[in-house]
């Protein structure tokens, strides 16, 4: 019983921007039936708690040759508070459905869900997981941008020419989670704060501890966390699908 | 049944001792009531719950030290706080519970504030009082306001920050696009300490638009703006065809001629289109125009207007006399007045009159506007409120026009309508009326908008941080904002920078642009004659910067009268220029700078002094520096360059003034010319040098 109401709790709090859409979407007949389902793109994008991906979530229904699917029956599905629009969909002309996320309002990484039913009425799915950022990670992400990314991140575009490769030594991109998970805080702190020689490592790192603030080193901290592939143990809960 | 009860009557009240044993059962059993409901209170399972969850931990000893059982309460008279919340979140104050995934137990997340000065509801909304779950986070009878949604959470950090947060982009984001797509020409927005939000958009003057465009035109852009420019700021009316002819048949009529506007000169809008390209590359038109390219995407600024058609727009006349001064036509225009030479004009008017597009003008056909159609037309503007963001001679801007948004994110639910199939609260209420206003009722007047969900969110966080609370908190706690001056330089340098538009792009005294350097203390910083070559000449300073100071052709006294004011007026009090020399450091000081800026500072990660072999691209080109700034700017930026331009990205290092001097005799040794010989770095293969040529 008491599970029970905490459960209800979670959901009240979470379920304050629930889907709109989906009860009142008239029920969807396939006209195709695939073999496998594959993300096609929007997987692993960041936004803070509750706000929509930036990128909607595009996924693509094959059959057994690994051609699009046209018409078949998709449907998304994920932690509480977690919105699609659409929720279900049918897949178009190329086999594609597209849908808009918005992740729930605890920060963490939520798992979605995207499943169809191949033609023995089996359920075949893909898992595909977004970051929703907390304050922290939010504010350690635009601290990044200002003082970090024109280092740590190799991606040149026209508006922001990266300096990765003009370094002789090459920063870890903070997606490098092989690298940077096996560093404690205590050490990211360190070479932040005191530059690359804190850690016998190269000169080129320089110190920030005058320029960016404690707490908000802590915050860079928090958000290289948040985003490190494969996953760090620091990057929050893993909210996974709630069951029907 | 009407014996039964009789009998059940005479049976418990059938003799006094009787019927008192009765009337004290039934005392009793309502005197339990009471405990009974508070013993079965659901904040009680909360708590048991907790209990249950840090029992086997590890700091179980900890926590239950912590805890405390029974009502809790965050009681802060002056914000009007009285928030039970943490009765069942236990555990919001405990470090050690981010491993429990979710609410009520969980951590809460790291914020600049404590729970115990800000409580619950300041920034969550909902009912702090209350002790149920329900009544906390739900509309009910008695309590309006529910829980803020996680995705506007932002807008309470608005309540008391009225400037940018780092840690708060999609409150910054709505606030931006409240202040630059419009919204407040026709909207007021007061905030508690008295200001009101100034609008950072410039909507065009229409009383001489006759001059610059054809009536056809203007029926088209009335009808569909964004067909015209996709990034058009103006928004869709929905107006009827029979209203956008009258509309510009009125405009049309209205308008008078600008003396010399319209002059047209000797050369013809030159065919020559790659002579025009180059003009507008060099010219860094691109800055803060957009232009749509082949592959959909706007590249370019957006400060001014988009110019994928303006070739359909502009009528060739105007464009000439536009490009040659458009402070003829609009004195406060943002656009600089180059001083093309006569010869360069055809040119660029020709490469932007080719930037059109047939399409757009195909099925206007609009025949000659009769005088009643103007007098509807007239009408039209007023009832739109059209004089609200422009200027249109005769008409008077409406005050008050649409409702005033300075209380929006606390209106109460029951004074909003809602559209069937909506949830009814107010956040959603306000995003739906950002995103589709008309639906609301057709006869209103708010025009279409073509934001993304994601700016509709933006915009809607914005406006709840726009309520209440906000004016009742007590003013102490307002974080303000940057505030904008109205500086405007003095004298022929003033009219100069005017004419010149220095102020769209760079930021003097608090009062202008953002897209390059603040220039407030320029005078300490550069020397005389690189700055008199540099308005002469404008040479690429940071080579990964793809906008850039446009070169004006500047008359000798011009450009000496500009440097003059600068190097008089914009001194900071930081820095003494005679202080140190441009020259003459000894050759064992620039020798240690030279092995502090390759060695211990690495400064070669982000900038270059020796081309053959630095390739630092971050920070500014140092080949030059020692002919650029002067010594004593360099020295104190060494020791701390926030205290020069606040929010610089190059690291305050904490230089002892040793290290400091060595660095700045070592920067003033490169003055262009010969290169430094080589260094500790010298030896590079030459395909690094070429990637460096590439880029």
């Amino acid at each position: 019983m008491k599970v029970h109401i905490e459960f209800l709790l979670g959901l009240t709090l979470l379920a304050t921007s629930c889907s709109r859409k989906g009860a009142s979407t008239p029920a969807l007949k396939p006209t195709g039936v695939g073999a496998a389902i594959v993300e096609s793109s929007g997987g692993k994008q960041f936004v803070q708690t509750g706000a929509l991906l930036p990128q909607p979530v595009v996924v693509q229904v094959n059959d057994e040759k690994g051609t699009g699917v046209a018409g078949a029956l998709v449907e998304f599905s994920a932690a509480q508070g977690v919105t699609f629009d659409p929720a279900t969909a049918l897949t178009d002309s190329s086999g594609q459905v597209t849908t808009n996320v918005s992740l729930g309002g605890m920060a963490g990484q939520y798992q979605i869900t995207a499943s169809t039913l191949d033609s023995s009425h089996k359920k075949v799915e893909l898992q595909l997981v977004e970051i929703a950022l907390g304050y922290q990670q939010t504010l350690g992400r635009r601290l990044n941008d200002q003082y970090c990314d024109r280092c740590h991140n190799s991606e040149s575009t026209a508006e922001r020419v990266s300096n990765y490769d003009n370094l002789e030594v090459k920063p870890h991109p903070f997606s490098e989670g092989e690298a940077l998970n096996r560093m404690t805080d205590a050490d990211l702190t360190a070479i932040i704060t005191n530059g690359g020689p804190a850690l016998q490592k190269s000169a080129l790192m320089p110190a920030w501890g005058n320029t960016i603030g404690k707490s908000d080193i802590q915050a860079l901290i928090a958000y290289i966390r948040a985003v490190s592939d494969p996953a760090s143990r620091d990057a929050g809960p893993l909210f996974p699908p709630t069951p029907h | 049944m009407k014996e039964k009860l009789t009998s059940l009557r005479q049976k418990l009240f059938a003799d006094s001792v009787r019927a008192f044993g009765v009337v004290s059962v039934i005392f009793l059993v309502s005197m339990a009531i009471a405990p009974a409901k508070n013993f079965f209170s659901e904040w009680r399972h909360y708590q048991h719950g907790y209990l249950k969850t840090i029992h086997n931990r590890s700091d179980a000893n900890t926590l239950q030290r912590h805890f405390t059982s029974g009502i809790q309460q965050v009681w802060l008279p002056e914000l009007g706080v009285v928030d039970r919340c943490t009765t069942c979140h236990v555990g919001l104050k405990e470090a050690s519970l981010t491993d429990i995934p979710t609410q009520p137990y969980r951590k809460h997340p790291t914020i600049p504030h404590h729970l115990d000065q800000f409580g619950c509801t300041t920034c969550h909304r909902g009912q702090g009082a209350a002790t149920t779950v329900s009544e906390a986070h739900s509309s009910t009878l008695a309590w309006e306001q529910p829980i803020l949604p996680a995705k506007y959470i932002e807008s309470s950090c608005g309540q008391c920050h009225r400037g940018q947060l780092p840690g708060t982009p999609q409150l910054n984001q709505g606030r931006a696009l409240l202040a630059r797509e419009g919204c407040l020409h026709c909207h007021t927005v007061k905030l508690s300490d008295g200001t009101t939000l100034k609008a950072t958009d410039d909507p065009p003057s229409l009383s001489h638009i006759a001059d610059k465009t054809s009536r056809e035109w203007i029926f088209a852009w009335l009808k569909d703006p964004q067909a015209y420019a996709s990034t058009a700021t103006m928004p869709n009316f929905k107006l009827s065809d029979g209203d956008a002819r009258d509309i510009s048949a009125f405009l049309i009529a209205n308008s008078t001629p600008v003396p010399g506007d319209t002059v047209t000169l000797s050369g013809k809008a030159s065919a020559d289109p790659a002579a025009g390209a180059s003009l507008y590359g060099e010219s860094f038109c691109a800055s803060c125009h957009a232009v749509q390219n082949a592959a959909g995407n706007i590249v370019g600024g957006d400060v001014g207007p988009e110019l994928t058609r303006v070739g359909t727009k502009a009528k060739p006349e105007w464009l000439q006399a536009w490009l040659r001064n458009p402070r003829v036509y609009d004195p406060a225009t943002g656009m600089p007045h180059y001083r093309f030479s006569d010869a360069q004009i055809p040119t660029l008017a020709g490469f932007l009159q080719g930037k059109a597009d047939s399409d757009f003008l195909a099925n206007v056909h609009l025949d000659a506007a009769t005088p009643e159609q103007i007098a509807h037309g007239k009408r039209l503007v007023s009832d739109y409120g059209c004089a609200s963001c422009h200027e249109i001679a005769g008409i008077k801007e409406p005050e008050n026009f649409a409702p005033e948004l300075s209380r929006i994110g606390s209106k109460p639910v029951t004074q909003l309508i809602f559209l069937p199939g909506m949830q009814h609260t107010l956040p959603d209420y306000i995003a739906g009326k950002i995103k589709n206003p008309r639906a609301f009722s057709p006869g209103l007047k708010m025009p279409q908008y073509t934001f993304t969900s994601q700016q509709i969110d933006a915009l809607s966080t914005a406006l709840l941080s726009l309520n209440e609370r906000s004016y009742s908190l007590p003013p102490s706690l307002q974080v303000p904002g940057r505030v904008e001056t109205d500086y405007q330089p003095a004298g022929k340098a003033g009219k100069l920078m005017t004419d010149l538009a220095c102020f769209s792009c760079h930021r003097i005294n608090g009062h202008g642009g953002d897209m390059a350097p603040d220039l407030t203390w320029e005078g300490s910083s550069v020397q005389r004659e690189w700055l008199v070559q540099f308005f002469k000449n404008p040479g690429t300073l940071r080579p990964a910067l793809i906008r850039r100071m446009p070169r004006f052709n500047f008359t000798d006294s011009e450009a000496n009268e500009l440097t003059d004011y600068i190097m008089t007026v914009y001194q900071s009090p930081k820095i003494d220029r005679d202080s140190m020399p441009l020259s003459g450091y000894s050759q064992g000081e620039i020798e240690l700078g030279k092995q502090l800026f390759y060695g211990k500072y690495s400064c070669q990660g982000c900038h270059i002094v020796d081309t053959k072999t630095d390739k630092g691209y971050i920070g500014p080109t140092l080949t030059h520096v020692g002919s650029r700034l002067t010594a004593s700017w360099i020295y104190q930026w060494m020791k701390n360059p926030q205290s020069l331009r606040s929010g610089t990205v190059e690291p305050n290092r904490s230089m002892s003034d040793e290290d400091a001097r060595a660095l700045t005799a070592f920067l003033m040794s490169q003055k262009g010319g010969e290169k430094s010989s080589g260094g500790a770095k010298a030896a590079k293969t030459s395909s690094q040098t070429q990637e460096v040529a590439k880029r």
